[in-house]
């Protein structure tokens, strides 16, 4: 069996003809199977969606009950069959609920990774290696420029400065599902116990996080505070709201962004950030290589983002490797949500 | 280095103007010499190291790093200096408390206190600028590998930023020179003045700021005074404007130049012409030097009692102009005169064949009076005198236009026959404030270029790269074309390329619409989507065409940039390459003088 007959990009995505699904489809299938609940891989009008219980929950939050015709939800670790196609979830550490999706058929097994990240994250279960012939990695900071160091250090950094300019607010954007609840719970390990505020459009999504039991401390609305009372505190934002009208309830503000994109000066330039902390929640390039060797694959195919350096590193490496022309994935703090979760909005 | 190197990275994203001159200016107050003098120079500009190019630090780089990873990153990063900084394998360890103090906004006294604290040895900036100057060749790239290794990804950001001298930080010499006048609380004009007579690291010049010494004076024989720059002028400004205020002069379509001269410790006459940024420009110009070199003609002058004191006092002059190719007593089009432009050798077939001329525009200084305090009239009287004593057939005085009012202007400028043979080579007119000082950049209100309607196509975009500096990473030089009947029956040609001319929302847009059309890529070459129907329109305005062989579509545009989006417009409805042919044959038409 090729594995090329197992999976292949077709205009929906990528496709698995002897099982009859797609996995994290960009236009309405039939059944779909989907990695994790960001807006560009969980996209709602499916007939049948197979996911971890938390992908179906904020599928829902983000949707409503009617996001597909039919939701089944599957645990880490738990195998499905369709047709003769193996299934299985692994946790891919990337948000709550993200899942690679191991797909076994003829004997030959192909990983997908869909986004992940090697590194600690309070607020998700754990990426696991999944051994595998055929393994389809993201390539978003596919370049050895991109090294994300250490979260605790670049959160101490925002600390430092709160404690710094006491006369003026901290704004934090960050992507609204994963990137927000994590910086929380960084700044929670690191001991910042004062309420952290929040965008109208993250209240949602922050509170599904803390049903799940995700420990996140004292969470406010940024709506409705005074500007004088904002002064020396944190309000976690969507990266878009940080250059909006909405910033100006808050005392001169101090504009930081999370992401691994704050690496490079001119994305930090562009977007206006005064305050980069390099925080990611995809594998750097020591992680995306180191990952990559650890799953024993012989073959490995390249996915959205900087697909070409990885390519070129694994075939120094000896290893048969493509890119895979997927469409339609963004890295989601490079544009906007562009399905925000409803309700809750403060656009003002 | 490292406070330096802290200084530039908060410069980087430091966007405000007013905190970039607060981060600068308590840097200069807190750093002591020579460091300040060395890192003032690094602002400005003034410092170069000859061996020190960024082909060196490519090679340094493959030493460490498989080069085709290199190459992508590069391309992604968009700046050598920050590519090798993030790339080059850290030697040592940072210790976690250096990490801590980073924090960037506007500035605090705080942020000294702590400053990076290493366990090895780290260069000095001041280490790093005299090593520089005396290392030779040889030596230079195991230096520059040791204090890689020495420093953090920010102190081997600033360091190779600095030995490249491309710091791209969004300060100019002028904000520099802006926040140190600030020490002794003068404006940057104060310190223009006397700047081309100082050197790094400038310790007269501080301790005159801080009250510790006099007014430095500039001895340069003949220095470059910078130069005065006009803002375009748009339609809103004229009802805010008085048009009894203003002079006019016809924009020339040359390079602007400064011709200066003057006279060494030991007498000695020296002559130089610089472009506008300061670069001595003499050597491509020979033939215009015996014209602004007066020895010979002093002796003979001195019988003549009037001539004698002009005839001294021309030997010190500094002309703010226009160069130009003149042939037949008929300006040149910059087409013509590019011919004569970065040529290595300046041959006398050259010369003869493209002949150049100076075109004075103003006097700024005459003597030893620097005239550039006076009114802009006062320094026109002056000049009409001093180019009728020079009575040089080289050197000519811009010629003034006389109009009452904004639309007696618009109509001359719409046909500037009145400039007769010479029209072809008027891009536009100046407009100049008749009471205005001669003062460096670009100040406000002062003086005005109103440019002649640029031509205007409707092209298609072709292929897209990624950008440089500001606009790393994303897709903002494109490849336009236009239509052309093929074998295969209409095809696009490409005829140009742009990389401005749009706002960074747009920037956004562009760079949005390229990453979900792109067909192939070859490299860092994007192919974008470009079908009848299907793709992206971009009005592209230019300034002139000529024909080039180095161009599929043969022709070549001078100065193209979008002038809008046409998101409306299906690409069939673009141009063809046969209007570009019917512009190319008028332009000609135009500069024959027919």
């Amino acid at each position: 069996m090729r594995p090329q007959d197992i999976l292949m990009p077709d205009a929906a995505g990528l496709y698995c003809k002897p099982g009859g699904f797609h996995i994290d489809p960009v236009r309405p299938v039939d059944r779909a199977i989907v990695t994790h609940g960001h807006s560009d891989h969980a996209r709602p009008g499916h007939g049948a969606v197979l996911a971890t219980p938390e992908t179906l929950d904020i599928m829902r939050l983000r949707y409503g009950d009617d996001f597909a015709g039919s939701a089944q939800a599957i645990s880490y670790g738990q195998e499905i069959r369709l047709g003769d196609v193996a299934i299985m979830f692994h946790p891919a550490g990337h948000v709550l609920g993200s899942a690679q999706i191991a797909v076994t058929h003829g004997g030959v097994r192909i990983v997908v990774s869909g986004d992940y990240k090697d590194a600690g994250d309070p607020t998700c279960t754990p990426f696991e290696i999944v051994p595998c012939d055929v393994f389809i990695t993201e390539a978003t900071f596919g370049l050895p420029v991109f090294s994300h160091g250490d979260a605790a250090l670049e959160t101490a950094k925002l600390l430092a400065s709160v404690v710094l300019f006491p006369e003026r607010a901290h704004l934090v954007g960050a992507y609204s599902l994963g990137k927000a609840q994590r910086v929380i719970a960084l700044a929670r390990e690191a001991g910042y116990d004062a309420p952290i505020y929040l965008h109208g459009a993250m209240e949602k999504v922050t509170q599904y996080y803390q049903s799940r039991g995700i420990a996140l401390g004292d969470l406010r609305p940024a709506r409705g505070m005074k500007k004088a009372d904002l002064a020396g505190t944190i309000t976690l934002a969507p990266p878009s709201a940080t250059a909006d009208v909405w910033t100006r309830r808050f005392p001169d503000p101090v504009r930081a962004f999370a992401s691994g994109w704050m690496r490079v000066r001119a994305r930090a330039r562009q977007r206006g950030v005064e305050l980069p902390l390099v925080i990611s929640d995809h594998a750097d390039w020591n992680g995306l290589t180191r990952t990559i060797a650890a799953t024993g694959a012989g073959e490995i195919w390249v996915t959205h983002g900087q697909e070409d350096a990885l390519v070129h590193w694994c075939r120094a490496q000896g290893l048969a490797a493509r890119p895979l022309a997927l469409v339609g994935y963004g890295d989601e703090d490079g544009e906007q949500d562009a399905v925000p979760f409803s309700g809750g909005e403060d656009g003002s | 280095m490292n406070r330096f190197a802290e200084l530039l990275d908060r410069l980087a994203y430091e966007p405000g103007r007013n905190n970039k001159l607060r981060l600068m200016t308590a840097y200069f107050r807190e750093t002591p010499d020579p460091d300040r003098g060395y890192a003032l120079a690094a602002l400005t500009g003034a410092l170069s190291f000859k061996h020190a190019k960024s082909g060196l630090v490519r090679d340094l780089i493959a030493t460490r790093a498989d080069p085709v990873l290199f190459a992508l990153s590069y391309d992604y990063v968009g700046d050598l200096s920050e590519t090798v900084a993030l790339m080059w394998p850290q030697q040592h360890p940072t210790d976690a408390s250096s990490v801590l103090p980073a924090v960037r906004g506007s500035g605090t006294e705080k942020a000294k206190e702590t400053g990076h604290v290493r366990h090895w040895p780290s260069p000095t900036l001041t280490d790093v600028v005299t090593t520089l100057r005396t290392l030779g060749k040889a030596e230079l790239p195991a230096q520059l590998a040791r204090w890689l290794d020495q420093l953090d990804e920010t102190g081997r950001w600033a360091l190779l930023k600095l030995v490249t001298g491309a710091m791209r930080i969004g300060v100019s010499a002028r904000l520099a020179k802006t926040a140190v006048a600030a020490l002794g609380s003068r404006d940057a004009h104060d310190v223009e003045l006397i700047w081309p007579g100082l050197a790094p690291p400038y310790p007269d010049l501080f301790a005159w700021l801080e009250g510790r010494g006099d007014r430095p004076v500039n001895r340069a024989p003949a220095p470059f005074r910078p130069v005065m720059l006009a803002h375009a002028i748009e339609d809103a400004d004229f009802a805010r404007l008085d048009a009894a205020d203003f002079t006019a002069e016809w924009k020339w379509d040359g390079i602007r130049v400064q011709a200066v001269s003057g006279r060494d410790a030991h007498g000695n006459v020296e002559t130089r012409l610089y472009s506008r940024t300061g670069e001595d420009i003499t050597r491509s110009f020979p033939d215009l030097l015996p014209s602004l070199r007066r020895e010979g003609s002093v002796e003979g002058r001195l019988n003549d009692s009037r001539e004698s004191v002009g005839a001294f006092r021309q030997q010190a002059f500094a002309i703010d102009g226009e160069l130009l190719v003149v042939r037949d007593g008929r300006v040149q089009s910059f087409n013509v005169l590019q011919q004569r432009l970065n040529r290595k050798a300046v041959t006398p077939r050259l010369m003869k064949e493209f002949p150049v001329h100076l075109r004075a525009y103003d006097l700024l200084a005459d003597g030893d009076n620097d005239l550039r305090e006076l009114p802009f009239e006062d320094r026109r009287r002056r000049l009409v005198d001093f180019i009728a004593a020079l009575d040089d057939p080289r050197i000519d005085l811009s010629p003034q236009v006389s109009f009452a009012t904004w639309s007696d202007l618009a109509a001359i400028r719409a046909d500037p026959a009145e400039a007769g043979a010479d029209a072809d080579a008027v891009e536009g007119v100046m407009l100049k404030r008749r009471d205005a000082p001669y003062m460096p950049g670009r100040p406000k209100g002062l003086w005005w270029k109103w440019k002649r309607d640029p031509h205007v196509i409707d092209a298609v975009l072709m292929y897209a790269q990624r950008g440089h500096g500001r606009r790393s990473s994303y897709y903002s030089d494109y490849t336009f074309g236009v239509w052309t009947a093929g074998e295969e029956g209409e095809r696009l040609v490409p005829v140009g390329k742009a990389y401005f001319g749009f706002t960074d929302e747009e920037l956004l847009r562009i760079d949005r619409f390229v990453r979900r059309n792109t067909t192939e890529s070859f490299g860092p070459v994007r192919h974008v989507l470009h079908e009848p129907d299907q793709g992206l329109v971009l009005e592209i305005a230019f300034e002139g065409l000529q024909r080039s062989a180095r161009h599929k579509s043969g022709v070549a545009m001078r100065f193209p940039r979008i002038n809008r989006l046409r998101w409306d417009k299906p690409p069939r409805e673009a141009d063809r390459l046969e209007t570009l042919e019917r512009m190319l044959a008028s332009e000609a038409t135009r500069s024959n003088g027919r």
